[in-house]
């Protein structure tokens, strides 16, 4: 398949959802109010057929953010030099606006636990992290945005806070964020902090995409809330308050809301997306 | 022990305790907290098994499924991080399980499961023109090997796996006991299982093989239907190139 | 006719009733991507919380469950069909 001609340097300041293909004929009819969309990127790492065919005919269209779940980049081993090189493969193909991964790991011993593990934050691994984010970026030859996890736990070794970690790894690797401001909420509540001060406290001047999404309510063994970031439903209104004292410190970005289990008809997931335009406005107004 | 083999340990092995130093806010231990993450390990697995093996799912059945694929998932998590692949062995982990002896076919037919997600993303590729074929001279026809699309398969079975496969997932007549071969093709994006006539399956397998055109029929026995396969093939695109 | 000559004859015929379908095919193509999309895909999502699916120890031992009566493999043994007893056919099958 020749390269995809994708002439979109920058992901536009305005709402984007992630790609569904059940969505494919909806978008393609009228997207609006989205402008962008965001694929998972081991999901198009196949040989051919109709996930790259649709994401040939979509990239020519709109700006595409390449957002991998895969890699582990807090994994203790080294990076999987196969997957590292599927990822330059397809940002080579595709040239997309944007690449970005997570502070999590998901392999261990050559296993792929298909999960977002957390990782404690301590000068190891800071060290270890900012190592990989140098290796993606010296290997893909772009900048990268590294996204904040959703927290259950907290681990007792521990030294730095989160936002600190993130401004270090931003300072070391040059790289970029990806703030979800859903993962701040859920963590906050989990971990009984306040969100407002999360974003306060964090580099906000590196974040070149926001992530919004719906969250499951459970609790723990103490009868605490413990939110699970299911991405099964609507935001919900304290996240997009939360996006309002975020964009009011931050000015407008590229928001992206994320929908992944229980997708809904895209009727519902562009109403998300209206909302999203609508907070952009409040902050360009 | 690392960190993360410690953190690691529990996410599979329900036995295991949860790892020291994981916490709440309050920074007691965090139970129920790693158990989030072992569900998320457990579930997020079994669903990828469910919708990557229908038609097991269909013969078996929810509940069952569910007990066959965490038994699987905690012995042979996947190996790579594209999901799309996740699964080729569990066709092989079937006959181990006890429970299943009765069913010896469930194994052939989970096959067709792996084998359809592997044509869905299998490389794209371009059929012959069909007069190719028909412009080439008796000797030379015969001395022609075929290569065929990389999103074809072929499956052989002692068990009617195509008819089971069809009847699982789209109703119609109950599959009798009789051995079938199934070619699955995709002629654009979207793959599908074809029960082979008779002796359809061995001409196939000896193209697949190299055999020259002419050699590969000697392979069909009497009773195969040349014609049938050939359009099959050709009006599928598994066509791809005539070495001559 | 000669069995060499009869193939011939056959490929012939097949080719010639396929040569108009196979030059439309590719035209196509983008209206297929339309088509629908097999499940199976990797994503950033979390799980069902602290439901007990991941902490189960019936399936860590062995197996310690008993088969339900679920599924088409049920069905298809109904009224005397003996699909699920299925003796392996007498078959040499070559390893392909």
């Amino acid at each position: 398949m020749p390269d995809a001609t994708h002439a979109f340097p920058h992901l536009p300041t305005l709402p984007g959802v992630g790609y569904k293909p059940q969505h494919f004929a909806d978008i393609m009819a009228d997207p609006s109010p989205v402008g962008w969309l965001e694929i998972h990127a081991e999901n198009y790492m196949g040989d051919g057929g109709r996930p790259l065919a649709q994401l040939r005919v979509l990239s020519e269209r709109f700006p595409i953010s390449v957002h991998g779940v895969g890699l582990s980049i807090g994994g203790e081993g080294r990076l999987d030099p196969d997957h590292l090189a599927r990822l330059k493969h397809l940002c080579d193909w595709l040239n997309p606006a944007s690449f970005s991964e997570h502070l999590a790991w998901s392999t261990h011993d050559s296993h792929f636990l298909n999960d977002l593990l957390p990782l404690p934050y301590t000068n190891d691994t800071l060290t270890r992290v900012a190592d990989h984010i140098d290796e993606v970026q010296s290997v893909l030859g772009r900048k990268m945005l590294l996204e904040n996890p959703s927290s259950y736990l907290a681990f007792a070794e521990s030294t730095w806070s989160e936002t600190d970690f993130l401004a270090e790894i931003v300072r070391r690797t040059g790289c970029g964020l990806l703030l979800d401001v859903n993962n701040v909420f859920v963590s906050a509540t989990n971990l009984d902090y306040s969100p407002q001060g999360y974003i306060d406290a964090y580099p906000l001047e590196a974040v070149g995409e926001i992530h919004l999404g719906g969250h499951d309510e459970d609790e723990d063994d103490f009868g605490a809330p413990l939110l699970i970031d299911s991405h099964g439903r609507e935001v919900v209104d304290p996240v997009w308050a939360l996006l309002d004292h975020t964009l009011g410190r931050s000015g407008p970005k590229p928001l992206l809301v994320e929908w992944d289990t229980d997708v809904p008809e895209w009727p519902v997931l562009a109403d998300e997306a209206r909302r999203a335009a609508r907070a952009l406005t409040r902050v360009l107004a | 022990m690392t960190c993360q083999t410690l953190f690691r340990s529990g996410l599979l092995n329900p036995a295991a305790p949860v790892p020291d130093g994981l916490t709440d806010a309050q920074a007691r231990p965090a139970g129920r907290r790693y158990g989030v993450y072992r569900n998320n390990v457990t579930v997020s697995l079994r669903e990828a098994l469910a919708q990557g093996f229908p038609s097991l799912f269909g013969l078996i059945g929810r509940e069952n499924f569910d007990h066959v694929a965490r038994a699987y998932l905690r012995q042979s998590p996947p190996v790579s991080p594209l999901m799309m692949h996740y699964g080729a062995t569990l066709p092989e982990f079937l006959a181990t399980v006890d429970q299943l002896g009765h069913l010896p076919y469930l194994g052939d037919v989970a096959r067709i499961d792996v084998a359809m997600r592997q044509s869905y993303h299998a490389a794209d590729s371009t059929g012959i023109d069909a007069t190719a074929l028909q412009a080439l001279d008796e000797e030379t026809l015969l001395a022609t090997r075929f290569r065929f699309a990389p999103s074809m398969i072929l499956l052989r079975s002692r068990f009617s796996i195509g008819s089971i496969w069809q009847y699982t997932l789209r109703g119609g007549a109950k599959p009798q006991g009789a051995a079938e071969d199934v070619l699955i093709l995709r002629a654009e994006y979207d793959p599908e299982p074809y029960v082979l006539g008779s002796g359809a399956g061995d001409v196939v397998q000896a193209l697949q093989a190299g055999a020259p055109f002419g050699a590969a029929l000697d392979a069909g026995g009497e009773a195969f239907d040349l014609s049938a396969l050939l359009h099959l093939l050709l009006s599928h695109q598994a066509i791809t190139g005539l070495d001559t | 006719m000669s069995k060499a000559l009869k193939t011939v004859a056959i490929v012939g015929a097949v080719a010639a009733s396929l040569a108009a379908h196979t030059t439309t095919a590719s035209a196509q193509a983008k209206e297929k991507c339309y088509g629908i999309a097999l499940a199976g895909q990797n994503d950033c999502a979390a799980g069902p919380g602290t439901t007990c699916a991941g902490s189960s120890t019936v399936d860590y031992q062995g197996n310690a469950w008993k088969l339900v009566d679920a599924g088409t493999c049920v069905t298809m043994e109904k009224d005397g069909n003996r699909m699920g007893s299925l003796e392996p056919l007498d078959r040499d099958l070559p390893q392909g």
